[in-house]
């Protein structure tokens, strides 16, 4: 499974940001085209996330790009844009069921028909509201194409008519339900954004607390708060180290021929392997084994 | 179609961005006017560019103001594509020549 | 040696006939207060400073500083010719100059930088001569071997006492370290100390001492203390910067030279500030101090050493309020001057103990020569400072810059003007890759083995291009308008004016 703990948001109408995410190598550079770009920029955010998307310095990271709702007059637009220039994945606007999701999936599938590609782009559904968080298990599972769903926390709060906290108990069970839904579904969970950027030790926190929950990453809005992710979703050197024991032990017992695999006589079974081989992943992501972060 | 129907403007004056605006003329060229904070390094090449994308979309007749501020290549082309499609309402947008 | 009978046998030698005996019974107690000139214009009188000769002015009110143009103003009414300025830099403030050029005031230039107006007017050929541009060392290095000879050294202080005892730690307009005045203040044939604020005598410890200076004059300011820190210590929230400080930090604590007592050298703006931010962080986790931090101070390097991180700062010139108000209170921040700081052919100079240095660049070229001096169209916009000094010294000298600024690379085929030739640079980190010079294979391989994304300096080029496009050259004429001075004295490179 791809790596996917940093999603970095990008108005699509910040040109200078544009042009320089991909330096902050974030796990997945987002896109956005819907709520953070105005009425009156939606077609030359369109036209620059388009080229964007095509030119060389996108090539090596992941790209992903929040759309405008299919019922609004940019919706088609945007995808028809994206898919053209090779987006990886498109971000749903709110989904508060699987017909938002099916739907989306249906144009795609045309505009790709259309334009010839074999590319296959996947979607990531964004959870806003008390119905999709209600759908959420259903929503998980109704797609092949669907790689993760994510929380949008800021509607999500309006919706259930109270508002955001520092300990963040108001996203408690819409955390809890989305997180179980990918994870019954196998795809990836995303927790939403924080946006008071200064306040680092806010963001430590909850970063730390969602991956306790066991959430895959968290969208971003300020390159400042990658390394920050990154660092906590490192494992520990003690982790690490263990993994990189039971990966000798496997590579051992594969060269002698041995179908059972055990580090101090203790039976490691495939998925314990197989986790093993994910957390020595992610230490190199962090900047651990000679890796860079 | 190589006239732009009306004048229409797109892009920023913020620093990396470009602030075009475009406008018909009743002559069959391109004239360009180009105030660029790179203008001695990319001034010519940039006037390229800006020549080779209207001649892509078939374009003539038009006159070109660009407030350039350190844009990269594909912002320069997206900052104009964007005013040409502003000048130009049409239903259907040809991608295959963006 | 003289012996004594010979000395004894000279008429002239004995008490009654001395001058100095001569002077005590005819001053009487008038004396006493005789350094203080009314004005700015007397103690030039007094300075006997005539067509042709040198002065000499400081800058460590930077941004800030209301002596130079002052005095210039003085000296032009007084229609004073012909003269070479040496001042150890120059910043926008002193646009001005310009007009004192245009009228044959000043006639040749001595100094670190040049920017603003200034520097784009000499780049378009005010100048007959060409400026000299030094280091901070070879500034120095110039005065004490004899090229660079001050005849009048105007020396701008925020607190002085009747006798010239002065110090830079004190008063409205502080600037901290006084290091760059101090070389003025031994060597200048003349000392015209001018400050805003006097103190009883004596008024010690001072930086520019009582034997040194000829003259006094109060003004109502020197400084700006609203711009004397300007800018130098405001912590960056750029990511680009912020990334760039956290890859210099890891590349410092992989570089081997990271243990107890090692020593360090930052220099401003956002990355190098950054940068000790993140080394702070690292040496707490790993119980590492350093044994001294040196050069120009930052708030940042003061904080360390106030949490015992570091020992001692030697300050040649403090950046900012924070190193400013520290000098004068922490026995542990000491004051050093320009000699003792960076001087090459000083007995000892500060570099020559240093580990690490990180210092920014304008451009860096593939054969890892640095250029600080002229900006993307070939103008004067910069200085040379310590640059060279610490990156030829150090044991490993690092440039953090970004692969491009906007559309303007950074990494570029050929530098513009060359202030710290490649051989003396170690490393060259930037947002897009870390690039080691081949030299240095030992810290190459350290780097690779601690997770470093080492590149080659040939593929960041390439890469910037690829970004930027490849820049069409700068159109340059014969004329010479500014000859770079290696620390020794010696010429690396020349700048010509834009065609």
């Amino acid at each position: 499974m791809k790596l996917r703990r940093s999603m970095l948001f990008v108005p699509g109408s910040n040109t200078s940001m544009v042009c320089n995410a991909f330096v902050y190598r974030p796990d997945t550079v987002m896109f956005d085209l819907e709520d953070s770009v105005a009425v009156s920029e939606k077609d030359s955010a369109r036209l620059m996330v388009y080229h964007a998307l095509q030119h060389f310095t996108y090539e090596d990271v992941e790209t992903a790009v929040r759309v405008n709702p299919l019922n609004s007059i940019y919706g088609l637009l945007d995808l028809e844009a994206v898919i053209r220039a090779g987006v990886d994945i498109v971000r749903l606007p709110k989904t508060d069921c699987v017909e938002d999701v099916l739907d989306m999936q249906e144009v795609i599938e045309k505009i790709e028909y259309k334009i010839g590609t074999s590319k296959k782009t996947k979607l990531l559904a964004a959870i806003e509201s008390a119905r999709g968080v209600v759908n959420a298990v259903d929503i998980a599972r109704c797609s092949d194409r669907l790689m993760g769903i994510a929380l949008g926390a800021e509607d999500f709060v309006r919706d259930l008519h109270t508002q955001r906290t520092k300990s963040g108990s108001e996203l408690m069970a819409a955390r809890a339900q989305i997180l179980l839904a990918a994870r019954a579904a196998k795809i990836h969970a995303f927790d939403s954004v924080f946006s008071d950027v200064k306040d680092k030790e806010g963001f430590e926190r909850e970063a730390r607390y969602i991956r306790d929950l066991g959430f895959d990453g968290k969208s971003l809005i300020n390159p400042n708060q990658i390394s920050v992710l990154h660092k906590i979703f490192a494992p520990s050197k003690k982790n690490v180290e263990w993994s990189l024991d039971v990966i000798e032990a496997a590579e051992n017992a594969k060269e002698k021929g041995l179908g059972v695999v055990s580090i101090d006589g203790k039976m490691v079974d495939a998925p314990i392997i197989a986790r093993a081989k994910w957390t020595l992943e992610l230490a190199k992501a962090s900047g651990m084994l000679g890796g860079d972060e | 179609m190589n006239k732009i129907d009306k004048s229409a403007y797109a892009g920023t004056l913020e620093s990396s961005d470009a602030f075009i605006e475009i406008k018909p003329i009743d002559q069959d060229e391109i004239r360009i006017e180009l105030h660029s904070s790179v203008e001695e390094m990319y001034g010519d090449d940039i006037r390229d560019l800006i020549t080779k994308c209207v001649q892509e979309l078939g374009i003539s007749y038009i006159s070109i103001k660009v407030q350039d501020k350190g844009a990269l290549d594909y912002v320069i082309k997206a900052r104009l594509q964007a005013a040409i499609l502003r000048a130009n309402q049409k239903d259907k947008i040809e991608w295959e020549k963006l | 040696m003289i012996a004594k009978q010979d000395i004894i046998d000279k008429k002239r030698l004995t008490p009654k006939n001395s001058e100095f005996f001569k002077a005590k019974i005819k001053n009487n107690n008038n004396h006493r207060d005789s350094k203080i000139c009314s004005s700015i214009e007397e103690s030039i009188k007094r300075s006997g400073l005539k067509d042709g000769m040198t002065i000499s002015f400081h800058h460590a009110f930077r941004g800030g500083d209301r002596v130079l143009n002052k005095v210039m103003d003085v000296v032009a009414k007084m229609g004073i010719k012909n003269l070479t300025l040496a001042s150890s830099s120059l910043a926008s403030v002193h646009d001005p100059l310009i007009e004192h050029i245009k009228n044959g005031v000043v006639t040749q230039i001595y100094t670190s930088g040049l920017r603003s107006k200034l520097g784009e007017a000499i780049s378009r050929g005010l100048m007959e001569k060409p400026v000299q541009i030094h280091s901070h060392g070879g500034r120095v290095h110039l005065v004490k071997s004899g090229e660079l000879v001050i005849d009048v050294a105007f020396i701008g202080v925020p607190v002085i006492d009747k006798f010239g005892n002065a110090t830079g730690h004190k008063g409205r307009s502080k600037c901290g370290s006084l290091g760059y005045a101090m070389t003025d203040a031994r060597y200048a044939k003349y000392v015209v100390a001018i400050s805003e604020s006097m103190e009883d005598y004596p008024s010690f410890p001072a930086s520019i001492t009582q034997d040194q200076v000829d003259s006094i004059v109060l003004v109502d300011e020197v400084g700006d203390s609203s711009q004397i820190g300007e800018g130098a210590t405001r912590m960056t929230s750029n990511p680009k910067e912020l990334l760039l400080a956290r890859r210099a930090a890891k590349v410092i604590v992989n570089s081997g030279l990271f243990k107890n007592g090692y020593s360090l050298q930052t220099g401003t703006g956002g990355a190098s500030l950054a940068t000790t931010i993140f080394l702070s962080e690292k040496m707490e986790e790993e119980n590492i101090t350093a044994s001294f931090g040196l050069g120009g101070i930052t708030g940042t390097m003061v904080y360390m050493l106030k949490r015992g991180q570091i020992k001692r700062l030697l300050d040649v010139q403090s950046f900012d309020e924070f190193a400013a108000k520290s000098l004068g209170e922490n026995p542990n921040h000491i004051e050093i001057s320009a000699n003792q700081y960076a001087n090459p052919s000083s007995k000892g100079a500060a570099i020559k103990q240093l580990d690490v240095v990180v210092l920014s660049a304008l451009e860096i070229d593939v054969d890892f020569n640095v250029n600080v001096l002229t900006g993307s169209k070939g103008l004067l916009r910069g200085a040379s400072g310590g640059h060279c000094d610490t990156a030829a010294e150090a044991k490993l000298s690092i440039i953090v810059a970004p692969l491009t600024r906007g559309r303007i690379p950074t990494i570029v085929n050929r530098v513009n003007t060359i202030i710290t030739p490649g051989n003396t640079v170690d490393v060259v980190i930037t947002d897009q890759g870390v690039a080691v010079n081949p030299k240095n294979s030992e810290l190459k391989q350290r780097l690779r083995k601690a997770g470093v994304t080492v590149v080659e300096i040939d593929d960041l080029y390439k890469k910037a291009i690829r970004i930027c496009g490849k820049p069409k050259p700068i159109k340059y004429s014969d004329e010479v308008v500014a000859t770079i001075r290696y620390r020794d004295g010696s010429i690396l490179d020349v700048v010509k004016a834009l065609a």
